[in-house]
């Protein structure tokens, strides 16, 4: 299969501290590769090394064949990747269409896609005159997602979309992320939590001191549960 | 009975209280002509300034300088180069532009209290340059325009800004048009975009957006307004002086907006109005007048935290632009 994203040897560092070292990631075209790992391991820094965020000091970064780190942080949205940082972060005082019209302006989209990406939240198009940092919890992450996804990216990053939410809200979640695989997005999830994984991933990856320390199928993590106590410590 | 969308509401609004701005000059007497001019003029400086501090979140110290081009750039030109009005005011506009686009470039590389700082910088240097060139501003003493000078000439006829109904007029039209470009501005796309890049730069930034240039756009549209009025001000006031460079003008202005209500359309006038009232009355009963307008300003605070109209649009009228 056709790699979406790739990282090769990728280095990246918060000031003087480094925090990935030699990071190499394959992300295969429509798939939803997780990773997993200890709070500190890189995961995060991992995402925002993509996006340009955290600067990549050695190493490539490959959206296809174009090489993400030759572009400035602002022109990596534009190339095809989106974000959802941890947090949701939306614009609070501007409306949930207002939130989304700023997601749609980034790569000029217009109604098609805001209609395609409210079928995916339908809760959403209710809403989309309410200020958005009025939403439920559940709601905001939505929301942050449907933000996203206005960009039509080829590539989608998700940083504990489910984190502080109740479960109903997960297994939400959960769906949209299978729905998008279904439309062609490849996803790389960052999450802490294996039972958020197993049902949506296809593959994981052990992220461990700023390093991919193995990438499986979720097949051969069911079979293996001790893989997991490995690397993250739970079961 | 149809009911208005909010949009319809805000523009609604606008329009009423340009109607009503405009009923005054035969209402008012001929004292409080003259001050509702000068705070029409000086409304339009507020709004520039508001677009960068309301909407971008750009708290700049420096705007005084932005004003002062403008009423420079005009003034100097008819003084010295007897321009008429019309490119007289073209030159008060590019000289606002073209600093807030240097000044811009350069201090939106700081954030936060350094931007402050820089600003201040930009205008105090601006402000002495003012004072260094006294051969041709005269310094703080200033230079009063003839009034042959200021005739706004047009195809059919000629406008003699020194008559007191035609300047309260010519300061409405352009408080008009800039209210008109702002409310345009900050309902387009462009203007969500100010403010979510006001919310987090950071975010933007992730969802694709230059915040740079972004801000720099900001910056250079807020010259231009505040430049607008300080052109405006020289030929309709005749008057051009070092003062108007100092501090007290990069002071007044986030008074004015404060007050008035950060980031909204009518905050600026609200605020300029109701600050030149609250010292003109206060002035007229007492030597202390600057320790009622604190406690007036106290006042306000306390009541309108987010500014007057900031707050009716908070707890009463949402549709508020």
């Amino acid at each position: 299969m056709r790699a979406a994203l790739t990282m090769e040897g990728v280095d990246s560092f918060y000031g003087h501290v480094q925090v990935l070292r030699g990071f190499d990631l394959e992300l295969k075209a429509g798939e939803v590769l997780c990773l997993l790992g200890r709070n500190g391991a890189g995961k995060t820094t991992a995402l925002k090394t993509i996006m340009g965020l955290v600067p990549a000091t050695a190493g490539r970064i490959l959206l296809g064949d174009a090489d993400l780190t030759k572009l400035a942080p602002h022109e990596v949205p534009t190339a095809g990747v989106a974000y959802v940082p941890q947090g949701r972060r939306l614009f609070s005082e501007l409306s949930v269409g207002e939130n989304l019209e700023i997601g749609l302006m980034t790569r000029n989209k217009g109604r098609d896609t805001r209609d395609s990406v409210l079928d995916l939240f339908p809760i959403l198009r209710e809403r989309l005159k309410q200020r958005s940092g009025t939403l439920s919890g559940g709601e905001q992450q939505m929301l942050a997602m449907a933000r996203a996804l206005c960009l039509e990216p080829q590539v989608l990053l998700l940083d504990e979309p489910t984190e502080g939410l109740m479960p109903s809200m997960i297994a939400r979640i959960r769906e949209t992320v299978a729905a998008l695989r279904a439309r062609g997005v490849s996803t790389i999830l960052v999450e802490q939590r294996v039972d958020a994984v197993l049902p949506v991933a296809d593959r994981v990856a052990f992220i461990e001191n700023g390093r991919n320390r193995e990438t499986v199928d979720v097949d051969r993590l069911r079979a293996d549960p001790e893989m997991v106590h490995r690397y993250v410590g739970v079961g | 009975m149809t009911r208005l969308t909010p949009s319809a509401k805000g523009i609604a609004l606008h329009v009423g209280v340009v109607l009503a701005l405009l009923a005054l000059n035969f209402l008012l007497p001929e004292y409080h002509r003259g001050v509702f001019a000068r705070v029409l003029v000086l409304a339009v400086f507020a709004m520039g300034y508001n677009l960068a501090f309301g909407y971008t979140g750009l708290l700049s110290l420096g705007h005084a300088m932005f004003f002062a081009a403008g009423l420079y750039g005009a003034g100097l030109t008819i003084y010295h180069l007897e321009w008429s009005v019309w490119p007289a005011f073209a030159a008060g506009l590019a000289a606002g532009a073209g600093l807030a686009l240097v000044v811009g470039f350069l201090a939106l590389r700081t954030t936060g209290v350094a931007f402050m700082i820089v600003t201040l910088m930009f205008a105090q240097v601006f402000y002495l340059t003012t004072l260094y060139f006294t051969t041709y501003t005269r310094g703080e003493e200033g230079l009063v325009l003839p009034q042959a000078a200021r005739v706004l000439g047009f195809p059919g006829g000629t406008l003699n800004l020194s008559d007191p109904s035609t300047r309260y007029l010519v300061a409405l039209a352009l408080f008009t048009l800039v209210l008109g470009v702002i409310l345009f501005v900050v309902r387009a796309p462009f203007g969500r975009s100010l403010i979510a890049i006001r919310e987090n730069d950071e975010r933007m930034r992730m969802l694709g957006y230059n915040v740079f240039a972004n801000k720099l756009a900001s910056v250079v549209l807020s010259g231009i307004v505040c430049a607008a009025s300080g052109a405006a001000y020289a030929v309709l006031f005749g008057y051009v002086g070092s003062g108007f460079a100092a501090i007290q003008y990069s002071i007044l202005p986030l008074l004015w907006v404060l007050v008035g209500g950060a980031a909204t359309t009518l905050g600026p006038l609200i605020g300029t109005l109701f600050m030149f009232y609250v010292i003109d009355t206060a002035s007229s009963y007492t030597t202390a007048h600057l320790l009622v307008v604190g406690l007036v300003l106290i006042g306000v605070i306390l009541f309108f935290p987010k500014g007057i109209a900031g707050t009716v649009r908070e707890r009463w009228l949402p549709w508020l632009p």
